[in-house]
């Protein structure tokens, strides 16, 4: 068996050592972190909460409760649905949504303007002072935004300093800090995928445009944009992923009488001790990431690989 | 519809760099003009300058006598071929040869009528669907000179489009433009740094170096008159014989170098006195083996060193006696198979196939 398998090309190209190495770090990577992760929490789904010593006794059967909870609320509830919960999701992916169109069409003129506009010393400044905000963990950088967000906080009070407002706005109250540390949260995966696709693009192509007579307008929209759209499929996914599952910004920045969706999953695994309809609560969220994937590349006409890239 | 083409005093710098100096030419309507030069000299930025992408620093571009300046590459009657093509990519044929129409916001039907006129033109009729990647080089260069004729551009500027093409390919694309241009009859100014394309293809040649043009003028002028020794060592090749002017007449001038004196018939433009430092060149092709009854103006004493064999042509490398050596090609034709390394031998060339300039750089130092 194992001079079948070392004659295999992977390992005479490689090397015994180099490829046993690739192998064991590839197979650990995929099967440990993710297949069983995943397969657990959905198997973990489908069962019902009992506390671990009772795993495998008769109270631990399968059953769709957490599912159902999700859709129809608890069975003492009275109303017909889980208005509350499936509003939250609703708003969650709506908001996922907006954050995403929000961060394109921030870091489009960005990218842009780096990738094919500045010299390559200007280039080089805009890019790591859009990295250097990022060596600080996302947790402090949304008590950051609070503290420039909060109604005693540092734009309220330049702004009544200055005498533009009289009363503070209600930034965090009505969410405004939130949005806001949402599209920051995940830029650079929009700005990174953005700007190495438009870099991509011959400069050739963008003068060719102008010299047949295009608008700058119309350049965009017919040469920059098309062949960036691998960038942008890349870049919309992440982020919208990355917001969807977002946990510490929410919970920094959201008002009190809001919730994230993660903040859901997370209370049902934390203060309710309830792992199996938190996994539930997870998986629908996964289910709803691959389904923005899916939609994604069918209305950008990409497939997988090119996103990848 | 053509148009003149007229830079005034145009000088492009970068830094303190001069890209273009001073530049001054008249393109006239209709014609087919070149600009000739090694990488570097200019020239590109020149048709930049022409197109819009790159404004003067000093001086006007004008075309059909209106001043360009602050006039976009989009708004001006030019269309630029570019050195790598520039087709999208993700367009069709067709898309790519009706892209102009498509901005200006001509209905689709109209883009597609003249998209196949085109297509026609460019002997591509049917093939409008494909993708450009589907096309061979020489359909993707063709495609490309489509797409920049379906604006109807007075003016179509081409910046060295051949230099990607295989020899044969680059060869017939040579005749091909040349027709395509009487055809559609506009102003054609090619930028390139082949001479052969240059002299195949051109009306008129301007030699370009280091910024500034060195000679304007038809193809067999410049290259049997060429003004300054970068010109005739540039444009086809050329054997430099250092000297000293030793004697000018109205017609004629006179070289004294240590492997004897020519002479050359006499050209306007050229302000040589006696004792001044020059340089007679002679073309391999203008020096002949005297046969019995022959008499050329110069005579000179050569020593093969070694010969190629290039087909329709031999050339020989031979050394003269200060040392200075020389190539001379004998047509295919003529018997030279008793001439071998070592062997010596007396050259002729006419005073009328030769050019005394100033001593000056020369191209191929």
């Amino acid at each position: 068996m194992g001079n079948y398998l070392f004659t295999q090309p992977f390992f005479k190209k490689n090397g015994k050592a180099v490829a046993i190495y690739f192998l064991v770090a590839i197979v650990f990577w995929f099967v440990f972190l993710v297949i069983i992760p995943q397969l657990y929490m959905l198997d973990l789904s489908f069962r019902s909460n009992v506390p671990p010593l009772a795993r495998g006794g008769p109270q631990d059967y399968y059953t769709m409760e957490h599912y159902q909870h999700f859709v129809f609320g608890s069975k003492t509830s009275l109303d017909a649905f889980n208005f509350v919960d499936l509003g939250v999701f609703g708003r969650t992916i709506l908001v996922s949504i907006m954050v995403t169109i929000a961060n394109l069409l921030f870091c489009y003129p960005i990218a842009f303007y780096i990738a094919k506009i500045a010299n390559p010393s200007t280039a080089r400044l805009l890019i790591v002072s859009l990295i250097i905000p990022f060596w600080i963990n996302e947790l402090l950088r949304s008590f950051a935004l609070r503290i420039l967000f909060a109604n005693e906080g540092v734009i309220n009070n330049f702004l009544t300093g200055i005498g533009i407002i009289d009363q503070s706005i209600l930034f965090i109250t009505y969410d405004i800090g939130l949005y806001t540390g949402l599209v920051y949260a995940y830029i650079l995966l929009m700005m990174f995928p953005l700007y190495n696709a438009i870099e991509s693009l011959d400069i050739n192509q963008i003068e060719a445009a102008k010299d047949l007579g295009s608008s700058s307008l119309r350049t965009h929209w017919r040469i920059v944009i098309p062949h960036a759209k691998p960038g942008i499929v890349s870049g919309c996914t992440m982020v919208f992923m990355l917001t969807v599952g977002a946990l510490a910004t929410p919970v920094v920045l959201s008002s009190p009488n809001t919730l994230w969706f993660p903040q859901l999953i997370y209370q049902w695994f934390n203060m309710n001790d309830n792992w199996s309809r938190g996994s539930a609560y997870s998986i629908i969220l996964l289910i709803i990431s691959v389904i923005f994937v899916l939609a994604m590349m069918r209305i950008f006409k990409v497939k997988i690989g090119e996103i990848i890239k | 519809m053509s148009a003149d083409v007229e830079l005034n005093n145009v000088s492009v710098t970068f830094g303190s760099f001069y890209a273009a100096k001073s530049v001054n030419v008249k393109i006239n309507g209709g014609e087919f003009f070149s600009f000739l030069g090694p990488s570097g000299c200019g020239k590109t930025t020149l048709l930049r300058a022409i197109s819009g992408f790159q404004d003067p620093s000093e001086g006007s571009v004008l075309i059909d006598n209106k001043d360009m300046s602050g006039i976009g590459p989009n708004k001006r009657p030019t269309s630029l071929i570019f050195q790598n093509l520039a087709l999208f990519p993700l367009m069709s044929v067709s898309e790519n040869i009706a892209f102009s129409l498509e901005v200006r916001g001509v209905s689709k039907g109209d883009r597609q009528k003249r998209a196949d006129e085109l297509l026609e033109l460019i002997a591509l009729e049917g093939q409008g669907e494909k993708k450009v990647h589907q096309l061979s080089g020489g359909q993707k260069q063709r495609v490309a000179i489509a797409r920049a004729l379906a604006v109807e551009p007075k003016v179509l500027l081409l910046d060295e489009p051949l230099s990607a093409l295989d020899l044969k390919l680059r060869q017939r694309m040579r005749t091909e433009l040349r027709e395509i241009q009487k055809r559609v009859n506009i102003t054609f100014i090619y930028i390139t740094h082949d001479q052969g394309e240059a002299l195949t293809m051109s009306d008129r040649i301007a030699v370009m170096n280091e910024g500034e043009i060195e000679q304007i003028g038809p193809c067999d002028e410049v290259y049997n008159n060429p003004l300054t020794p970068f010109v005739a060592t540039f444009v086809g090749e050329n054997n430099p014989l250092f000297g000293k002017v030793k004697e000018t007449n109205q017609n004629k001038i006179k070289i004294e170098t240590p492997d004897g004196d020519f002479v050359s018939t006499m050209n306007e433009n050229k302000k040589l006195n006696i004792g001044d430092e020059a340089i007679a060149f002679v073309r391999p092709e203008s020096l002949f083996i005297p046969r019995d009854g022959d008499s050329f103006d110069n005579l000179i004493d050569v020593d093969i060193e070694s010969f190629e064999f290039e087909g329709n042509i031999k050339n020989f490398y031979a050394t003269l006696k200060s040392g200075t050596k020389i190539k001379f090609s004998i047509p295919n034709a003529i018997d030279t198979s008793s001439i071998s390394a070592g062997t010596k031998l007396q050259l002729g060339f006419e005073s009328t196939k030769s050019s005394i300039l100033p001593k000056a750089q020369l191209a191929i130092d």
